[in-house]
């Protein structure tokens, strides 16, 4: 018997060096900064709600793999429900109680994720099913928009005080809240206000705040800066392509330049489309999620565009200030169909399958 | 060929459930369950109008020829449903205003033409009003469960305005489950529907195979 055994294994031969946990992780780690911003912008109510997110989010996916026999180690700590319970916790407002974060993480997991089959299986974005969910669930709660209360300053709510708003709630909420911008937006456009005028009269607006995070907005909603920089570092370590951001990013750009040029007064510009509610949140971290995108580059491109269109149709015309999340949901419902039809060209075959016309006569 | 009563009320009842097995009537069974009363009130009507249609069905059956018979019952129901319907309307007004449309739009519910196809046509008559209490007692138990799930989680409620529909003596039914309750909006809206109606079929399935694997035991038990 010789030990020069030769041990077949089926192909393939050339692997990535990627796995579920490298991939979660590292979005996680791009996540850090807006999330350790937002913390810092909202104070500690905020990471009570960002804890009890993630708790809830773990408890979830545990009493799932427990109900359904499966493993429950490798599942739980391959960071996706960690991700998850991140995401969602991003998509709420800063100060929302404590039940809407143990709702909102529950929903995602066990309906957006887990009853599709878990990790991979899933139809929607389970972040976004959530937010969805919970915008239409609980309206009040979902649009208490608190300013900014940075830690360390004054007015930002000590330990104990932070425990009061997460878990009993705010006593003069309508003190220290305020419409976002796009709602505030389009309440004085109904009233017959036009553009140049609102953001004159908003004090601190400017489209460097918006960029850099200093205004009120849901948590992920606060710094495109730091959203980008994290989108960057993904990008810069393939764990997302550029197909989706850049098909985004040039579909917002070209609606609202055009309409913005069109009519100044009614609409606005394309910076103030990216730079304020969840388009950078989106762009990077929610509509590149690699379950419910197309896999095909052309696909990727496809899906971009119709998020960023459907996007700011609803942000224009629509019945809500932000409409990203709907839009994304609207286009993973469609991603099986844009798979469906731009497949890639399968090698030594044309387009419809049939294989290629050999040199020579066979 | 005997008759076996026993059969058909376990499968109108529960086996072969409109809802959660045949997974017929949906459009009603979500659109009017946002309180176990509308549940209660579709249902009834529903079975009502079932039992009606299969005797005429079952009556008719000898003359009817293949060729035509979808008309004909087609017409059967929309006679059946227009007398509901009015008498709804002056009987029980509160409850005819809340289902509102889908008390004529139950002729085009699939159970009636279903059970009209499927069984009212092939049996005598008695079989076939004890099918049409059981069928319609079985989608009204699955209409007011849907309903109370989705009254108790979206608004905290059970039963409320019973009493607009089955007389004062039962406003003991209306009950506040969770006093205080700020509701869960989205069990009430369509989504909500989807959700419970999802769940409660996945329970069913889930007592179906504890009991199939119950019975599964004795003869294992046997054989070896």
């Amino acid at each position: 018997m010789s030990t020069n055994q030769t041990i077949l294994i089926s192909g393939p031969h050339t692997h990535a060096d990627n796995s579920v946990q490298y991939i979660m992780g590292n979005v996680i780690i791009a996540l850090l900064p807006v999330t350790l911003f937002a913390i810092y912008l909202f104070g500690l109510p905020t990471l009570y709600l960002i804890i009890i997110s993630l708790l809830s989010a773990l408890v979830a996916e545990y009493g799932c793999l427990w109900l359904m026999n499966k493993p429950i180690r490798p599942f739980l700590t391959d960071g996706s429900a960690l991700l998850t319970g991140l995401l969602v916790a991003l998509a709420m407002p800063p100060w929302a109680p404590w039940w809407i974060a143990i709702v909102g993480s529950t929903f995602a997991i066990v309906i957006g994720k887990q009853l599709f089959g878990g990790l991979g299986q899933n139809v929607f974005n389970p972040a976004m099913l959530a937010r969805v969910m919970l915008l239409i669930a609980f309206p009040l709660e979902m649009t208490t928009w608190i300013s900014p209360h940075p830690l360390l300053f004054t007015g930002s709510p000590g330990f104990l005080e932070s425990l009061q708003i997460t878990f009993i709630g705010i006593s003069d909420i309508d003190a220290i809240s305020s419409a976002s911008l796009l709602g505030h937006i389009k309440t004085e456009l109904t009233l017959g206000h036009s553009i140049p005028e609102i953001l004159q009269q908003q004090e601190n607006f400017s489209l460097l705040n918006s960029f850099v995070g200093f205004t009120n907005g849901s948590l992920g909603e606060s710094s495109s800066l730091l959203l980008l920089i994290g989108g960057l570092y993904l990008l810069f370590r393939k764990i997302i392509t550029w197909h989706i951001p850049v098909a985004m990013i040039v579909t917002t750009i070209a609606l609202a330049s055009g309409f913005h040029y069109y009519n100044p007064d009614r609409y606005l510009d394309a910076l103030f489309h990216l730079l304020n509610g969840g388009a950078m949140l989106a762009i990077f971290f929610i509509a590149t999620d690699p379950v419910t995108s197309p896999s095909t580059a052309f696909g990727k491109i496809l899906f971009g565009v119709g998020c960023s269109s459907i996007e700011y149709v609803i942000r224009t015309w629509g019945a809500f200030p932000e409409g990203i999340g709907f839009a994304i949901l609207l286009m993973n419902a469609l991603t099986p169909l844009i798979d469906h039809y731009f497949r890639p060209r399968i090698y030594g075959r044309n387009r419809s399958g049939k294989p290629l016309e050999q040199g020579g006569k066979s | 060929m005997a008759i076996d009563y026993k059969l058909i009320t376990k499968e109108g009842l529960w086996s072969n459930n409109t809802v959660f097995a045949q997974q017929l009537a949906l459009c009603p069974a979500l659109a009017v369950t946002t309180t176990a009363t509308n549940g209660l009130g579709m249902g009834l009507a529903t079975t009502i109008v079932l039992i009606i249609t299969n005797v005429l069905i079952s009556m008719f059956r000898g003359v009817v020829t293949q060729e035509v018979r979808i008309p004909v019952f087609v017409l059967l129901i929309a006679t059946a449903v227009t007398v509901i319907d009015m008498v709804m309307n002056a009987f029980l007004h509160d409850l005819y205003k809340v289902l509102g449309l889908f008390i004529p739009l139950i002729v085009t519910n699939c159970v009636i033409l279903g059970r009209a196809e499927s069984y009212a046509s092939r049996h005598p008559i008695l079989p076939s009003i004890v099918d049409g209490v059981m069928m319609g007692l079985g989608f009204t138990f699955a209409l007011v469960l849907l309903g109370a799930c989705r009254e108790i989680l979206g608004s905290g409620t059970l039963f409320a305005n019973a009493s607009l529909f089955l007389g004062n003596a039962f406003a003991f039914l209306e009950l506040t489950v969770i006093p205080n309750y700020k509701g869960y909006l989205i069990m009430i809206l369509p989504p909500g529907g989807f959700l419970v109606l999802g769940f409660l079929m996945a329970g069913k399935r889930l007592i179906d195979n504890r009991s199939k694997s119950k019975m599964a035991i004795p003869i294992n038990a046997v054989s070896t």
